[in-house]
């Protein structure tokens, strides 16, 4: 597998510009020939698609909900970053691109994280021409928050909507292109095999998950932007049909999968309340800027109503921990904190999970004293009512439980500067990609890199492709169509043929617990190895025991579902296997032996300053391990410290 | 706490389908779909008992944005708490011995797929036909250059707040997508960007909507009650008087 990652040279500011006027470009008279196939219509799918066919080609876009409105992008509530520097203070490109580097500890691509920094400004300017309502302060003008730990406010929001409204205005985009007929827009629709014609990815085959019918499409491009793997950990705050298969696909067809081992965690999360649950709902990061982080000093009053226990009796374990940025810590670090404290014995939660009462309290009862109870329900009035609703609580009285979760996921498929992998023709955006966010994703940075990906770098990256190394046409009864339709359909059947009695929930259940307790917020080799032992066993018991009702031939979401799971149980194997590999602490990857004395995480950037980039070597066998070295000339390695 | 669901059992578009009643142990922590899960484990677990199967519903967030939970709770879509979708919904609102009957959206232009899942592709149709602002990506002018007041920021947000569930097309007595509609033509009108398509936009939205085969407005108002997003039927009063303004301009 040959990694270039084809990061044009000169000062890093130019480089994007020059890279733009390096790049071959398509006649416009040409454009109307190449058909590209877009799988996603999240931020990054939709804002593809949508800029694909405004520059003239031929787009089938295609996703799994019955609406591209409803992908998963819709949920996201803080926020979306960009350097504007409408506040005036003190923000600019190089600083986002700082931060973000840092912020990721130094597991990212430099030049990369400069152009998105570039970039972030033209989102901004695109989303409120579209009529994206974001907040607005009285004289008119955009309004702005500090987020997710920022020491700068350039983070632009509409209520805790903001990932909704984004999406919004990218679907109005795709909407426009469908209403003239340049995007072909196929809802309900699953890809399930990306078809490579002399090493080239040249199409898709998917299931019409309405009508059972799988079909085949030929076309002179595909860009995935088929969202994150979250759900591998089954509790998760993504939304339940977000999946790795398009992206697992793509590996198992030669496409490199990078840092799999980098997931967020995310700190503000609903606690689990029993084990009928099936996902964890996320309240947002932007409640940290009012909310104080706590638990009681004394084990004993865990129980207790929170408001008897006095002043000098609560731990704000964080404001202790880290004076100069308190409960705004960055997302690992406290998350982190609130599981050391839980496992201390320290916990509040309502419920016993495991014999741990896994929860802290998030208190707002300072802020409502100093800026009263209108400024706050302003604020976060929705998300209190959110909290309520699941809860029964209401955090004007009390102060909210909350407890980390899965929440993004950093690794992704491998893409160079012009975000192809290392397949050629096979374009990666968004969550599906590995780029931009190293070890660790900064609040408010995902939707941002979304756009960036879908809006302003694909249009012209593409273009590149085509004139250049693209070669001529392929028809839908080329061999290889035939090959991958077969498999598609002989997958189908052996899972349909799963007569056992457990349902496959219970296996994906079990799947998550592993990957918890063993590739979640802390990770030793020991547990690693022992989970490289119960995943296969899992995966054993599934094709034995699993039970998938119903026929091909119909909508049947178990089938769906079924084919998701049995992609997860392999895919965490890798993940485990790269968490194991990867012998350091960095970002969201904890591994216990690599700590400080104050438990905080100590990298090894002489062995593991790389991407991990791992390569299928077929069933069964030890998936191959190559390695992009990470350079940085602009951000100094240092260590992060938040103290 | 126990709980007798009825669910609505339709095996295929050309089934007529009907009621089936199953008897189910919940907890008050759990989440309406949660009841469905176990419900559905139940049906996995004893196929010979239960030839039907599991029951097919749409949801994904499962928190109250993407829209995609569709069901008719003892008549009301989304069920008896007001601004919340079923996906929210917590069976801390019921007691031990309920009864529950759980039924898909209804309307000519929601044909059932299976169960409780629909087919809600007309609602993407209308916004196709001119819910959107045309720009082209890259043609923007500086964010900041339009300033828009906060009270016409606020009152954009709050129509563009709909998830597209279509839970008031379910509620209306004629299966009216007025209330649908009118959020985004109501949305786009507020901030200046919408102006240059205003008349045209309200005019194709709803010839498409009236196209699919949703009815008209007679003024019911359970399209507000049951919104989950608490969409205010001025948006109903603003679609109407943009078709009014749209209609004279075009006169003239
Ligand atoms: C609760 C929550 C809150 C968040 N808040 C923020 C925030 O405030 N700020 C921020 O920057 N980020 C936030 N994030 C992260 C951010 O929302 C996501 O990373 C981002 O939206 C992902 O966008 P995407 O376009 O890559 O993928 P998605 O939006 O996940 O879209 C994936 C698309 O791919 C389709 N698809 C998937 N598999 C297939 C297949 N096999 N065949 C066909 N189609 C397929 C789906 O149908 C969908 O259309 C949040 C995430 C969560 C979970
Ligand atoms: S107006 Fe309300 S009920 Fe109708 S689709 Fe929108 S959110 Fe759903
Ligand atoms: S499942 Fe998303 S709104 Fe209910």
């Amino acid at each position: 597998m040959k990694l270039d990652s084809k990061v044009p040279s000169g000062p890093i500011e130019k480089r994007w510009e020059k890279h733009k006027f390096d790049m071959k470009l398509v006649n416009p008279a040409n454009k109307r020939k190449f058909k590209i196939l877009v799988v996603g219509s999240g931020l990054a799918g939709g804002s593809a698609a949508a800029t694909l066919a405004e520059l003239g080609y031929d787009v089938h876009c295609f996703c799994v909900q019955d609406s591209p409105r409803r992908a998963h992008s819709i949920a996201a509530q803080g926020g979306i970053n960009a350097a504007k520097n409408y506040q005036n203070d003190g923000d600019s490109v190089y600083r986002l691109f700082y931060d973000t580097v840092k912020g990721g500890d130094f597991r990212s691509r430099e030049s990369n994280v400069y152009r998105l920094a570039q970039v972030s400004v033209n989102i901004i300017d695109q989303c409120v021409a579209q009529g994206v309502p974001f907040a607005r302060e009285y004289g008119g003008l955009l309004a702005n928050r500090s987020f997710g730990g920022a020491q700068v406010s350039r983070t632009f929001y509409a209520r805790g909507q903001t990932g909704q409204q984004l999406l919004l205005g990218a679907y109005s985009g795709l909407n426009r292109m469908i209403d003239e007929g340049k995007v072909k827009m196929h809802t309900r629709t699953e890809m399930l095999d990306i078809v490579l014609v002399d090493g080239h990815a040249r199409g898709i085959i998917t299931r019409d998950l309405v009508t059972g019918d799988i079909k085949r499409w030929a076309a002179d491009a595909v860009v995935l932007a088929s969202g994150g793997y979250g759900n591998v950990f089954y509790l998760s705050t993504n939304a339940k049909n977000s999946n790795v298969t398009a992206a697992f696909r793509a590996y198992k067809r030669g496409a490199g999968f990078a840092n799999p081992c980098f997931t967020q965690i995310h700190p503000t999360c609903i606690p689990v309340s029993g084990g009928f649950q099936s996902k964890l709902t996320l309240m947002s990061e932007s409640l940290r800027n009012d909310g104080r982080v706590w638990v009681p000093r004394d084990k004993a009053r865990a129980t207790d109503p929170p408001r008897t226990i006095p002043e000098e009796e609560r731990y704000y374990y964080l404001e202790e921990r880290y004076p100069s940025f308190g409960n705004l810590v960055p997302r690992d670090v406290a998350s982190r904190a609130a599981k050391k404290v839980c496992d201390d014995g320290y916990g509040v939660a309502m419920h016993e999970v495991d014999g741990q009462r896994n929860a802290v309290y998030l208190d707002f009862s300072a802020a409502i004293e100093r800026d009263g109870r209108d400024a706050i329900a302003d604020r976060y009035g929705n998300l209190f009512e959110m909290y309520e609703r699941i809860t029964g609580e209401s955090p004007y009285e009390t102060p909210m439980r909350i407890y980390p979760a899965v929440h993004y996921t950093m690794g992704g498929l491998w893409v160079d500067y012009n975000l192809m992998s290392n397949l050629p023709g096979l374009h990666v955006l968004g969550e599906a990609n590995f780029s931009d966010h190293g070890a660790n994703r900064l609040g408010a940075s995902a939707l941002m890199q979304g756009l960036a990906d879908g809006y302003f770098v694909i249009p012209y990256t593409i273009g590149n492709y085509l004139a250049t190394e693209h070669a001529g046409p392929v028809t839908e009864s080329h061999p290889a169509f035939e090959a991958a339709e077969s498999e598609v359909r002989t997958k189908t059947q052996k899972l349909l043929a799963l007569s056992g009695t457990t349902p496959v929930d219970q296996f994906h259940r079990e799947l998550g617990k592993i990957m918890w307790d063993y590739c979640g917020m802390a990770r030793t080799a020991e547990g690693l190895n022992k989970a490289l032992e119960l995943i296969p066993a899992l995966r054993e018991r599934f094709w034995k025991e699993a039970t998938v009702p119903g026929n091909a031939d119909e909508l049947n979401p178990w089938l769906e579902y079924a084919g998701r799971v049995a992609d997860f149980m392999e895919y965490a194997e890798m993940m485990v296997r790269d968490a194991l590999e990867r012998d350091e602490s960095c970002g969201g990857h904890f591994r216990e032996e690599h700590q400080s004395e104050e438990g905080e995480a100590v990298r090894r950037d002489d062995e593991y300053a790389h991407a991990s980039v791992w390569e299928y070597q077929g069933e069964g066998e030890k998936p191959k391990l190559h390695k992009e070295p990470m350079k940085f000339e602009y951000v100094k390695l240092t260590t992060r410290s938040y103290k | 706490m126990k709980i007798k669901l009825n669910v609505w059992r339709q095996s295929g578009p050309k089934d007529s389908g009907g009621l089936k009643s199953y008897d189910i142990e919940v907890t008050e922590h759990m989440s309406f779909l949660e009841m469905f899960d176990v419900l559905n484990e139940q049906l996995l677990k004893n196929p010979s008992k239960h030839p039907e199967g599991p029951v097919a519903f749409d949801h994904d967030c499962r928190e109250g944005i993407c829209g995609m939970c569709s069901m008719v709770i003892d008549g009301v879509p989304h069920g008896p708490n007001k601004a919340t979708t079923t996906c929210q919904l917590h069976m801390r609102s019921y007691k031990d011995g309920d009864e529950i009957t759980v039924e898909p959206f209804r309307a000519k232009a929601f044909p059932v797929l299976r169960d409780l899942v629909v087919d809600r592709n007309s609602f993407d149709r209308i916004q196709q036909a001119g819910g959107y602002i045309s720009v082209r990506t890259g043609a923007a002018p500086d964010a900041n250059a339009i300033a828009i007041g906060k009270a016409d920021a606020d009152d954009a947000f709050d129509y563009a707040a709909c998830i597209g569930c279509g839970a008031c097309v379910a509620a209306c007595p004629n299966a009216s997508a007025m209330l649908f509609v009118g959020a985004k033509v109501s949305h786009l009108a507020k901030v200046p960007q919408g102006q240059v398509e205003r008349n045209e936009r309200v005019l194709r939205m709803v010839d498409t909507m009236d196209g699919e085969g949703f009815g008209g407005c007679t003024n019911h108002g359970e399209c507000e009650a049951s919104c989950p997003k608490a969409i205010s039927l001025d948006a109903i009063a603003m679609l109407n008087s943009e078709l009014a303004r749209a209609a004279i301009s075009s006169a003239k």
